[in-house]
């Protein structure tokens, strides 16, 4: 399937890219496609026939005051000593919920850590999403149940998964055609566009035609590092090189990501291939509750970004077009009822015995494990014997 | 009983596993039309077709990264590594990823995925051709590890890995691809996982993997004509180790030496030599032996024969051992 769909001739590449482009797009990918502004206002735009209808505006305004409201929770029950670390995403609500929004039950989201928005949506429980920053397990959720993958630490490697998994899909695909057609999304940072894996992950896409979407958050940030030490280019340039089409959309607008991930998905679904999309956007929080912003990033430049918070810009438009207190008042009773629950759930979980880890690391019999096992637990039973309390 | 090598024997394995297993894929640089540098895939693709054989771009952690995704799909990817030296690139993806997948997602995901690696030296080759990372992998869990070194066992050891449900690297012994033998493709097959006696001795054992089990069984051969008793252990699997074999060989000899091409420190022979000690303390005449490579990069082709443990320094490690 790969060879057949590649140029017959390097020379031949650039004439079927540009056959590959709606003409809609912008050809210039630094142009960035924006439906709602910081203000409110909305603009029209060509992704006609993706736009969501104006009034899923105030589900999508649910979502992400919801899953703000959960991050600030977390936040805390880091600071109390519940977590052992949190992953905030502050200022990614748009994103996230826009993206996730995008995708169908089919599809499958391959995250880093910081997709929490992207989980939710997904129907992952919130409280799930703690377990691993709780110290518990490494996982959380069964992946099967959501379609939404574990998260993955080592930056990027996620986007060869989702690589693989799509070429999969496509797979099961050709030989039963009666399946709905799927698409994975792989989630990255700014920061792993740097990696090697998410360029394998690229050029394998590439060649293999695969219904992978590479949905980058630009949030400005690696850590400390920002976005300009990872590319002298906009990242959304970089599809071109590797052969399909790359869009930069605002990232803090909800409507505008939803927009371009449905057709990205759409297009992918039907044998059109990878899209990179570069959601531009802002890490508003630190990269994790171990870092301290104000080391390295003007407090000018949050302010910045504070005028363009992807919350407010739909608050806006929400008033403006009717939406009465009522609704605000009963979002912010169901965020406080949210974020209790959670704190309850967090603070009654505990972690499985060691024997669990033991059970877990292979899927079949192991004689190391076995013996091991045995050992530890001989070891542990020598202080029953003696008796008292450890 | 058919005859062929090592290489025929495990194309005729995969032949089978793809058979088999109609999720089963090949997945590698050069294996579709060229068959592989050592052909081992010969004529695969013409079999199967490029879905089920397919050349991948040239990046070994994109080849690993995406067999991870397609296990996760449901399929059974079979990676080929061209060579031992360029693992590496994939080796975050192995050792951060494939093995961890299953413990990650407490037993809740699977990522059965088979990476062929052929191995060692003694094919007079250049820099990262040679090479003998097996330990690197050993120490990793989540991981297995098996190494045929006959055609009989790479031909149902290839077709074991794929139905494992773990993801399991098949270290190649690649100086020993056209090494001949029997092949009984109606056997019922041992456990990959369980080391073999092949030569019943009393004096001494010598434990062997890939390809220096034929020098393993020639210095029996020759001991024997000075009269000792050697028994050669061909240990098979990697990770995890057949060690009660092992020990039990050694409660009957009392001496012990591993023989690999690896260097010796930090590799599978000292932890077989610890393991051995704590199991077997009481019943050793003399302290266990290694013979391996030297703590040096893999050399040049020309300086290479110095390196490999060949007859003669077996058989002086085993005089060493029987002096005691």
């Amino acid at each position: 399937m790969a060879t057949s769909r590649l140029p017959a001739a390097e020379f031949d590449a650039e004439e079927q890219l540009d056959a590959q482009h709606l003409p809609e797009f912008p050809r210039d990918p630094s142009g960035m496609v924006q439906m709602l502004s910081p203000d409110g206002e909305l603009n029209s735009s060509g992704f006609r026939g993706y736009v969501p209808a104006e009034d899923e505006l105030a589900a999508l305004y649910r979502d992400m005051y919801l899953i703000r409201r959960f991050d600030q929770e977390a936040t805390a029950l880091q600071r109390q000593g519940e977590l052992a670390l949190w992953v905030p995403m502050r200022g990614q609500e748009a994103a996230q919920i826009g993206s996730a929004r995008a995708m169908q039950d089919q599809d499958y989201a391959f995250p880093t850590y910081r997709e929490h928005g992207v989980a939710v949506s997904r129907g992952v429980a919130h409280a799930d999403l703690l377990k691993l920053f709780r110290g518990v397990t490494n996982g959380g959720w069964n992946p099967k149940d959501s379609n939404f993958h574990l998260y993955t630490l080592v930056l990027a490697a996620q986007c060869l998964h989702a690589v693989g998994y799509a070429m999969g899909m496509q797979r099961d695909q050709l030989a039963e055609p009666s399946l709905p057609k799927a698409a994975t999304v792989a989630y990255f940072g700014d920061g792993a566009s740097s990696e090697g894996d998410v360029h394998e992950a690229m050029v394998f896409a590439a060649s293999f035609n695969a219904p992978a979407i590479f949905f980058c958050q630009n949030n400005h940030w690696a850590i400390s590092v920002p976005t300009e030490v990872q590319s002298r280019v906009p990242l959304a340039y970089r599809a071109h090189g590797y052969g399909f089409p790359g869009i930069r959309v605002d990232g803090n607008d909800v409507l505008a990501v939803q927009a371009v991930t449905r057709w990205a998905l759409d297009r992918a679904r039907n044998g059109g291939g990878p899209v990179l999309i570069e959601a531009f956007t802002y890490r508003m929080s630190a990269h994790t509750t171990a870092d301290d912003p104000t080391k390295y990033r003007l407090a000018a430049e949050e302010e910045q970004w504070v005028a363009r918070d992807p919350l407010t810009r739909v608050e806006h438009r929400l008033r403006a077009t009717g939406t009465g207190e009522h609704f605000f008042q009963q979002l912010e009773e169901e965020a406080v009822e949210l974020a209790g629950n959670l704190r309850a759930a967090v603070l009654s979980m505990s972690a499985p015995g060691l024997e669990h880890r033991f059970a877990a690391t292979y899927a079949e019999a192991h004689p190391l494990i076995q013996e091991e096992l045995k050992a530890w637990k001989d070891y542990e039973a020598g202080f029953d014997i003696e008796g008292g309390d450890r | 009983m058919a005859v062929m090598t090592i290489a025929k024997a495990i194309n005729e394995g995969l032949r089978a596993a793809l058979g088999t297993h109609p999720r089963a894929l090949l997945m590698g640089e050069d294996i579709g039309d060229l068959g592989g540098v050592y052909r081992v895939t010969e004529g695969l693709k013409a079999q199967f077709g490029p879905e089920r054989v397919v050349d991948t771009p040239l990046a070994e952690s994109g080849i690993i990264g995406t067999a991870i995704g397609l296990a996760l799909r449901g399929y059974l990817p079979i990676c080929e590594i061209q060579f031992d030296g360029f693992v590496f690139p994939g080796f975050n993806q192995i050792t951060t990823q494939l093995a961890k997948m299953h413990a990650r997602s407490d037993g809740l995901l699977s990522a059965p995925v088979v990476i062929r690696i052929p191995y060692g030296g003694g094919i007079g080759s250049v820099e990262h051709h040679s090479e003998s990372p097996e330990a690197l992998f050993a120490h990793t869990a989540g991981l297995r590890i098996i190494t045929p070194s006959n055609p009989h066992d790479a031909y149902w050891m290839i077709q074991q890995a794929v139905t494992c449900a773990d993801p399991v690297i098949v270290f190649e012994p690649k100086r020993r691809y056209w090494l001949k033998g029997e092949v009984d493709v109606s056997a019922v097959p041992t456990s990959p996982f369980q080391a073999e006696v092949l030569r019943v001795g009393t004096d001494a054992t010598i434990v062997a993997y890939g390809p220096l089990v034929p020098v393993a069984l020639a210095a029996a051969n020759a001991a024997a004509e000075d009269g000792t008793s050697v028994e050669v252990i061909d240990l098979r699997s990697i990770s995890p180790i057949d060690f009660d074999t092992v020990t039990d060989s050694v409660l009957k000899t009392g001496r012990l030496l591993v023989a690999h091409e690896a260097p010796t420190f930090g590799g599978i022979g000292g932890e077989i030599a610890a393991r051995i000690t704590e199991r077997a303390f009481l019943s050793l005449e003399a302290p266990v032996t290694r013979v391996g490579g030297f703590h040096l990069p893999y050399p040049t082709a020309r300086t290479e024969e110095h390196y490999l443990p060949d007859l003669d320094r077996i058989l002086h490690s085993l005089d060493t051992v029987l002096a005691y």
